[in-house]
């Protein structure tokens, strides 16, 4: 079990260790928010050169949990339609490959919007 | 008739307004700041069992408007307008909190600025002869300022070193054309000034420059020099700000240790609020608190009171406009 765990402790540490560094060493504005689509759009690119499979490979759930294990999901699933299904899957490949991800979001956002009355 | 103006900005009252009466209302964290012991009222959370945080900020505001007419004895139908500002749009928070006044009410925008603004203009309301008493006020709310200004507090975004943290607190001051209490004696009112910062994490470095302008040109106006105060104090420049303003003071010569902020007073650095507070509410308090209570000690016999405002928009912060700010000041004696 400890040589699972330790690589995804270490590797999913690591990728959060860059987002924080990111925030601190960056101009405030510099957001949360530009954090999320840049490890996002980084990991689906790291994925479309073939770098970041191993790294899910290594480290499991370390790499597949933060956001840039996302941006992978959807990287790998649109190239695996395209295979597939040709150019058209491109399109449908990604959302597909993380219908599962998009849905739970919506789902729980959506009860957790019926039960609790935000504020903020 | 003569004209009260002197030199570019400034106004000397021939009737003073007299502060007949303070109450300040805050919450949780500035209760247990060090000025904690000043306020009238401490709530025990931010939103008092109000169902929403925008309901809390205008309730808060109600009770500092009452507690302040309370405090003076004085009947409502003798009190001929309200003059009160906040930080929301369209400045709900007087406006609904003016709902049961039923004084006249003009709205004043002036950002943090706005309780010095609202003390000025009261005074050349009472001045001029055309009120008998007029009761100022403003608010702000932590929350209520994050969700408009910045970002949901839920998401629990990393606030940069540089920010400041708005103060959850209502003051407000009974002025009358006689009495006895503390005067206000003349103002100044600031002119914009812009020097292009565009960073609404650092809104004190915005509204220094237009802090020392105030203070530059209402010194010059009334050909008075720093020791003739016993307390020079800004609004809501906070730590970052409040250097850079020394600073910019400096540069024209002036170098004076009886410059503070209220932005700096109101916590203390274990609270954690990085550059200090902000807020309409943080001068409002700290006046209606700690500096009244000074004055009226006799420990302070003239103080300049000069609130800063940054008057962006979240509109326009977020298409990159720069922050236009100002200072406006007016003198208390004792």
């Amino acid at each position: 079990m400890f040589e699972q765990i330790i690589p995804a402790f270490v590797v999913g540490g690591l990728i959060c260790v860059i987002g924080q560094l990111l925030m601190d060493l960056t101009k405030p504005s510099f957001t949360p928010a530009h954090v999320l689509v840049l490890f996002v759009t980084g990991g689906a690119v790291l994925s479309a050169l073939g770098l970041y499979e191993p790294l899910v490979k290594f480290a499991g759930a370390g790499a597949t949990v933060p956001l840039s294990g996302f941006g992978h999901a959807l990287a790998k699933g649109a190239m695996e339609a395209v295979d597939e299904r040709g150019l058209l899957g491109a399109f449908s490949g990604g959302v597909e490959a993380t219908a599962v991800g998009i849905a739970v979001a919506v789902f729980f956002g959506y009860l957790v919007s019926i039960i609790f009355n935000p504020k903020g | 008739m003569d004209l009260k103006r002197i030199g570019n900005q400034t106004v000397v009252f021939t009737n003073p307004s007299v502060i007949l009466s303070s109450y300040s209302v805050v919450g949780p964290m500035e209760g247990k700041g060090p000025l904690g012991k000043t306020f009238n009222k401490v709530w025990p959370d931010t939103i008092n069992g109000n169902p929403s945080w925008e309901v809390a900020e205008s309730k808060m505001m109600e009770e500092a408007l009452e507690g302040a007419v309370q405090e003076s004895q004085v009947n409502k139908n003798e009190i001929d307008y309200l003059l009160a500002g906040d930080l929301l749009n369209q400045i709900i928070s007087s406006n609904f909190a003016a709902r049961t006044m039923g004084i006249p009410f003009i709205g004043l925008y002036g950002a943090c600025s706005t309780m010095a603004l609202s003390m000025a203009v009261g005074t050349m309301l009472i001045d001029g002869g055309f009120a008998r008493h007029v009761l100022v006020g403003v608010s702000s709310h932590h929350d209520t300022a994050e969700r408009q200004y910045r970002l949901p507090t839920e998401q629990g975004g990393q606030r940069s070193m540089s920010s400041q943290w708005t103060v959850t607190g209502a003051g407000s001051l009974l002025l009358g054309r006689s009495g006895k209490g503390p005067r206000i004696t003349a103002a100044t009112i600031g002119r914009i000034i812009d020097f292009g910062e565009t960073d609404t994490n650092n809104m004190g470095a915005a509204m220094a420059p237009a802090v020392a302008d105030t203070i530059l040109n209402h010194l010059h106006d009334l050909k008075r020099s720093p020791e003739d105060y016993d307390l020079i104090i800004s609004g809501d420049l906070g730590i970052l700000g409040l250097e850079l303003a020394q600073q910019v003071l400096k540069k024209n010569g002036l170098y004076f240790n009886n410059f503070s902020d209220c932005g700096v007073l109101i916590y203390d650095k274990s609270q954690d609020t990085h550059a200090g507070a902000s807020g309409c509410g943080c001068s409002a308090v700290v006046f209606a608190g700690h500096i009244l209570d000074k004055i009226k000690a006799g420990e302070y016999k003239r103080v300049l009171l000069v609130g800063s405002g940054a008057l962006h928009s979240p509109t326009s912060a977020l298409q990159g406009e720069s922050i236009p700010a100002v200072g406006h000041a007016v003198v208390i004696e004792g």
